[in-house]
């Protein structure tokens, strides 16, 4: 198995219990494995979670921790994928304020360029919002730090993977026992 | 909770009725079949007791001396009788005592279910009095917890509890209960969980890989077999056996092991690991197939992962997926129940003898014999051994007691040297080496199996960890069996200073108390022997004996077992001297 640290999605399909995040972000830290991001919502299966995370690992890690992940009671599946094997992004906003929008041309520019939403404007300031992959969005950070930037945040990633997610199997191997 | 993850029994054993929680709790552990639990109370836990005085005729709650001898106990009661162990225990310190029980049983896999009152749930995340987040902190050392905080979720989460603590690998589970739930009513009904939907407590054995392994252990000159817990969860003793005879395959084991196969048969070739014997040690980088069976090479018992059976194809049989590849790679995993898998194997093999391979784990046993053995349990030498000790308890017993060991030199002493007979004989803390471990485990022990003979193995520095239990064993009349071996010091960690620290005795030399005379203040008969010519007798004494009874036998102060794997050293350099 290949040693080399790389970046791997781990998804995990869970019930949705309250101690769970505990639970799997306990498993990373005894492991001394720095979580890059978290990102946690409903999945396609009614009343299951999905946990995305991000990390950097080697395969032989990412290997042994969903071993882990999977013996945890509550966990249905979990998967480990490389960035080859996902379509993932990640999501942002910047809070600027509005008179830039007129005094700066160059701005009105970068948001067309780089197909950024505007999601409000107002009096003080205006809301923009894009989704991405993380090289697009440092770029339109960079870009717009240049005229002052009042608030930014990034979200964790979501992906979802090009091959099929084996986790209704089990759900419904379960119901027909 | 959610309703629809997990399935229960049809039938209802109760019909439904209108109890309070803590009544309900009581009624849970009595459908679980629970006979005795082990615990303390406290102001959150105080519904639950009211409850236990009122089914005291149909469940036995034993107050040990300290909520830590209470998981212990109940460690000791699941070790023996494979059933579910109890432990209770109040909210804040009632329940930060139990966690070192806990995640011994966890490492050890122990069937365990402990149950610890909370404050009001309207005050939970408010500091209030004895409130400890101790869902929070038992989180890592759980197969699963759970804070109740409705009285109504008391049923389905008991038996989920129960349900998840002894199937598939056993581990302990802890259930917090709030006390406006143990106090509130719900509508009683109980049925038993028999599956959850996101654990498969057991994945199915898969014929290929049972098929793959046969052919590897057919095609074997030099075949070796480790095996582990998992036979004995399992239960898959005789399967093993079968295994072991037809295919004529020489088999070791790991501490926790011990006593699945009688010590006596002739392919049983002793215990591997750090303080296990040179022959199987050493011939682990000797055999060309190595069938590693409900074990989980432990790094007391591969030493050097680098250099450990390198040249050997391995097999895994594991109930565990978690296991296969964790610290060893395997060439077949053969994931399942150990009883089915080892059943399924069976027919695959041919009838063989490994007569010469054999010899050669007799002969290393000889030199082992020579330069160890010998002077350990017939020494000539001044000053008694602790294998001495043992040998003497394996002749009493005729080897068929049940040997609860505490952590040091006398552990490795009593698994090295004791006779077993009978499964399930050998109750130690293996994972965790939880000093302080033996004197409540064997009070549990003994109390699920009143029928065996019970001997606590322990020495000097973890009998003084738990020694109140000395309590419990008085007040409750278990004739539990205490052999003390006195060397006046932290027998293992002195050893490690001798051989590692250039005989520098940081903190391991201990003036000792008149254990006599403590034992005998909770009026358990006692004994002291500081000569060879006395030892006989009062082991036979000790064994003869209905009652509880406290054996102190000094031994030489700076003995040191052998062989041994220095840590971080190969199998095969183990060291005889
Ligand atoms: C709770 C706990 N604390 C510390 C240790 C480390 N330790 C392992 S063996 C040992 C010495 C045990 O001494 P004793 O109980 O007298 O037994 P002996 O080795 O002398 O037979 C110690 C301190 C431990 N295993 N458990």
């Amino acid at each position: 198995m290949n040693e080399d640290i790389k970046t791997f999605t781990i998804s995990i399909y869970t019930e949705n219990n309250i101690g769970l995040l505990n639970r799997i972000s306990a498993i990373f830290q005894r492991r001394h494995i720095n979580i890059e991001s978290l990102t946690t919502s409903q999945s396609e299966i009614e009343g299951v979670n999905r946990f995305v995370i991000v990390v950097n690992i080697t395969e032989e890690q990412a290997k042994k921790i969903v071993g882990q992940f999977e013996k945890q009671i509550e966990v249905i599946r979990a998967f480990y994928h490389t960035d080859e094997e996902t379509i993932y992004q990640e999501s942002c906003m910047f809070k600027i304020k509005s008179n830039l929008l007129f005094e700066e041309p160059q701005i009105q520019n970068i948001i067309k360029e780089s197909n950024t939403r505007i999601v409000t404007v107002n009096k003080e300031f205006f809301v923009l919002e894009k989704s991405g992959r993380r090289n697009e969005i440092e770029s339109l950070r960079r870009d717009l730090n240049v005229f002052g930037i009042m608030q930014f945040v990034r979200s964790g990633r979501i992906a979802v993977t090009k091959d099929e997610m084996k986790v209704t199997e089990m759900l419904l191997a379960f119901n027909n026992q | 909770m959610n309703t629809q993850t997990a399935k229960k029994t049809k039938e209802v054993i109760n019909k439904t009725e209108r109890i309070t929680g803590s009544e309900a709790i009581i009624k849970c552990l009595i459908a679980e079949g629970v006979d005795i639990l082990y615990g303390y109370p406290g102001g959150a836990i105080m519904p639950v007791y009211d409850e236990l005085y009122k089914y005291q005729d149909k469940i036995h709650h034993v107050l040990t001396r300290h909520e830590q001898g209470a998981t212990h106990a109940a460690q000791g009661y699941a070790r023996i009788s494979g059933k579910v162990g109890v432990a209770m225990a109040t909210s804040g310190p009632g329940a930060t005592n139990l966690v070192t029980g806990i995640a011994d049983a966890q490492i050890d896999s122990t069937p365990m279910v402990c149950i610890t009152g909370q404050v009001f749930s309207h005050l939970l995340g408010s500091d209030a009095f004895q409130e400890t987040d101790i869902v929070g902190i038992s989180t890592p050392v759980t197969k699963w917890n759970h804070q109740v905080t409705k009285a109504s979720e008391i049923p389905e989460v008991l038996a989920k509890a129960f349900y998840i603590a002894k199937s598939g690998r056993p581990g302990p589970v802890l259930i917090d209960i709030t006390k406006d739930a143990q106090v509130s009513e719900l509508d009683f009904e109980y049925k038993k969980c028999t599956g959850i939907r996101s654990y498969i407590p057991v994945p199915k054995t898969n014929p290929d890989k049972v098929k793959a392994a046969a052919e590897l252990i057919n095609s074997a000159k030099k075949p070796m077999i480790v095996w582990g817990q998992g036979v004995i969860l399992g239960q898959a003793e005789n399967e093993l056996k079968a295994v072991i005879e037809k295919a004529g395959i020489p088999s070791a084991w790991t501490i926790l092991g011990a006593s699945a196969i009688p010590t006596s048969h002739p392919l049983n070739i002793g215990m591997v690991g750090m303080h296990g014997n040179y022959a199987p040690n050493k011939l682990t980088n000797e055999c060309d197939v190595l069938i590693a069976i409900g074990m989980r090479f432990d790094d007391r018992v591969t030493g050097s992962l680098n250099t450990y059976a390198k040249q050997a194809k391995i097999i895994h049989f594991d109930i565990d997926p978690a296991e296969i590849d964790k610290n060893v790679k395997t060439d077949v995993a053969v994931i399942g129940d150990s009883k089915d898998s080892l059943a399924k194997l069976l027919p695959l093999l041919k009838e063989t003898s490994h007569d010469s391979w054999l010899k050669e784990f007799k002969d290393l046993y000889a030199i082992e014999f020579e330069k160890v053995i010998k002077d350990d349990i017939t020494p000539t030498k001044e000053g008694l051994t602790m294998g001495e000790v043992i040998r003497q308890i394996n002749i009493e017993t005729k080897g068929n007691a049940a040997i609860v060991s505490d952590v040091g030199q006398h552990q490795m002493i009593a698994c090295r040297y004791a006779d077993f007979n009978i499964t399930k004989s050998n109750i130690t803390s293996g994972g965790l080496g939880t000093m302080g471990f033996a004197l409540p485990a064997a009070i549990g022990a003994k109390m699920a199996a009143p029928e065996r003979e019970v001997v606590a193995i322990i020495g000097d520095g973890g009998y003084q960890m738990t020694i109140q239990e000395l309590g419990t064993i008085f007040q409750q009349k278990v004739p539990v069996k205490i052999v003390v071996l006195n060397n006046e010091f932290l027998g293992m960690v002195r050893q490690w200073q001798q051989l590692f620290f250039d005989k520098r005795y940081a903190s391991t030399e201990m003036t000792n108390p008149n254990f006599v005379a403590i034992a005998e203040g909770y009026y358990i008969k006692a004994r002291k022997v500081v000569k060879r010519e006395e030892l006989a007798e009062a082991v036979k004494e000790m064994i003869a004996s209905k009652d509880s009874y406290f054996l102190e036998v000094c031994v030489e102060k700076e003995g040191n077992v052998f062989p041994m794997i220095p840590s971080g050293a190969s199998v095969s350099d183990v060291r005889l001297s």
